[in-house]
């Protein structure tokens, strides 16, 4: 490992991204304005006085949902570029070691999505009255861990694609099953065994389990800190596969 | 002559069940040209992988400046140009040249060197996907310069150009192996062969001949290089008169 060829990777990734306008809008404000429409698909509930508001527990869900469904996507769809255009190999003769590129890729990521998620963040706080107990710095933390964990398996999922068409058809196989199981839909004790066994090994539970936490707490409990170990420990045992799909030498 | 560049002994490289390169033989000296010839689908691209490391040899061995081809100390010192131009489009020239430059401490210098030894100096600013096909083939190549690479592996590094470009582009060779860099340039137009000082003759994943654009003429009886070598070819077909791995039957096989 090398800084000096992560951080070029990580600004090169930057710079990459920065030429393409569009998809930073997209980045920055597809999160809050789907979230405006959450809000809007809740206004007019009626709730029993001193019952939370649904877009307290949904919204805040998705402001951990949206950077791990579109980093996942952003990156899967990068590195495939690299691999199919050749910069990959050409890459790999050089110096760089395979973890520079990885972590220069998940640096630059984390970056974007923590410019995405302050923004999803301060839309749902100061417009939409986000009421949770918790710090909205924690909020944005676990935002931020969801992000690398959709880097990371993007990175991983683009190993097994050919074409930028069967990285697209990895979003259904490896995000839609965590975000049904998470918790968000029905809660997990409610779930059958199979479904709660499968959902307790999902990333996106801990992260849902997370929020729910900060949601329900002032201060930051154990479970946070455990889920969040949990979850730092995943993205770590993908970035290590993912690291595996890159050989210097094909046969 | 210097001691060899690269040396290549009884190596065998097949790819799936297709066996690529059947048993080559051959050394490269070091500061000087040699071209890499062949029709396509020899196996000039898999032999030039299996030198600059990225392709498993099957059997045999390669070995590069002293070292086992592939191995980590050499990824400082071989610089490799594929055959489609492996850049990133949506960067500019600078941009891409800094960056692989960065796996190679290269300084400003260096960066704003190697641009203008390709003759993009006015369009450094400019972003590689609007770039045409040769000045994006040159970046390419701008990208290997810049980490002053003592092997350059050139995989038809003039596919596109047009004459005057291409003149150009063999004189920077011929300029970057009088300053002591080898270089392995391969290519199917076989007018480029006269640039180079010594020549591989691939046909079929077996060297034809190893020899010098002189002697190629000599051998296949005429100036035209194209010429002598598809005489060449047909010598070898033939039988054992002409040359040296002459044995079409077993190739056949």
């Amino acid at each position: 490992m090398n800084l000096r060829m992560t951080f070029a990777t990580t600004a090169r990734v930057l710079d990459q991204l920065r030429h393409d306008h569009r998809s930073v809008a997209l980045i920055m404000v597809v999160p809050a304005l789907l979230l405006t429409a959450v809000y809007y698909l809740f206004e007019n509930e009626t709730l029993p006085p001193g019952f939370p508001r649904t877009f307290d527990r949904v919204g805040l869900m998705m402001l951990a949902i949206f950077p791990f469904v579109v980093m996942f996507l952003v990156t899967s769809i990068t590195m495939l570029r690299e691999r199919t255009s050749g910069t990959l190999e050409r890459l790999l003769t050089t110096p760089i070691h395979k973890a520079d590129l990885l972590f220069g890729y998940a640096i630059a990521f984390s970056i974007m999505a923590a410019l995405q998620s302050l923004v999803a963040t301060a839309v749902a706080y100061w417009i939409f009255n986000l009421d949770i107990k918790g710090s909205p710095g924690f909020v944005v933390m676990i935002a931020v861990i969801n992000a690398v964990l959709g880097v990371a398996l993007g990175l991983l999922c683009s190993a097994f694609a050919r074409t930028e068409f069967q990285a697209v058809q990895f979003m259904p196989v490896v995000v839609v099953p965590q975000i049904l199981l998470c918790g968000l839909f029905v809660a997990r004790e409610q779930m059958n065994d199979v479904l709660e066994a499968i959902s307790g090994v999902l990333p996106l539970t801990f992260s849902v389990d997370a929020l729910q936490e900060i949601a329900g707490n002032v201060d930051a409990t154990e479970t946070l800190w455990q889920d969040t170990l949990v979850m730092g420990g995943i993205v770590v045992g993908v970035l290590v596969l993912a690291s595996l799909t890159l050989r210097r030498q094909t046969s | 002559m210097s001691e060899a560049a690269i040396e290549a002994t009884g190596l065998h490289i097949s790819r799936g069940r297709t066996r690529i390169l059947r048993g080559l033989d051959f050394a490269v000296a070091s500061g000087r040209i040699t071209g890499l010839l062949g029709p396509s689908g020899s196996g000039k691209t898999t032999l030039m992988r299996g030198i600059v490391g990225v392709q498993r040899i099957t059997r045999g061995s390669i070995s590069v400046l002293g070292r086992q081809a592939g191995s980590a100390p050499l990824r400082h010192d071989v610089g490799y140009v594929t055959q489609g131009a492996s850049v990133y489009s949506d960067l500019s020239v600078e941009a891409n040249v800094k960056y692989f430059g960065a796996m190679h401490k290269a300084s400003a210098t260096d960066v704003a060197e190697s641009i203008a030894a390709v003759g993009l100096e006015s369009f450094a600013k400019q972003k590689a996907g609007n770039l045409s096909g040769g000045e994006f083939s040159r970046l390419s190549l701008a990208c290997a310069l810049v980490a002053h690479p003592k092997l350059l592996v050139l995989d038809e590094p003039t596919v596109g150009l047009d004459p005057v470009l291409r003149a150009e582009l063999w004189e920077r060779f011929v300029d970057m192996a009088a300053g002591g860099t080898t270089l392995l340039v391969s290519s199917h137009v076989m007018e480029e062969a006269s640039h180079c000082s010594s020549l591989l003759l691939l046909r079929d994943g077996l060297l034809l001949a190893q020899l010098t654009p002189a002697e190629l003429a000599e051998r296949g009886r005429s100036n035209d290089l194209e010429r002598a070598f598809l005489n060449m070819i047909k010598d070898a077909e033939r039988g054992p008169d002409s040359g040296h791995p002459a044995k079409k039957s077993q190739v056949a096989s």
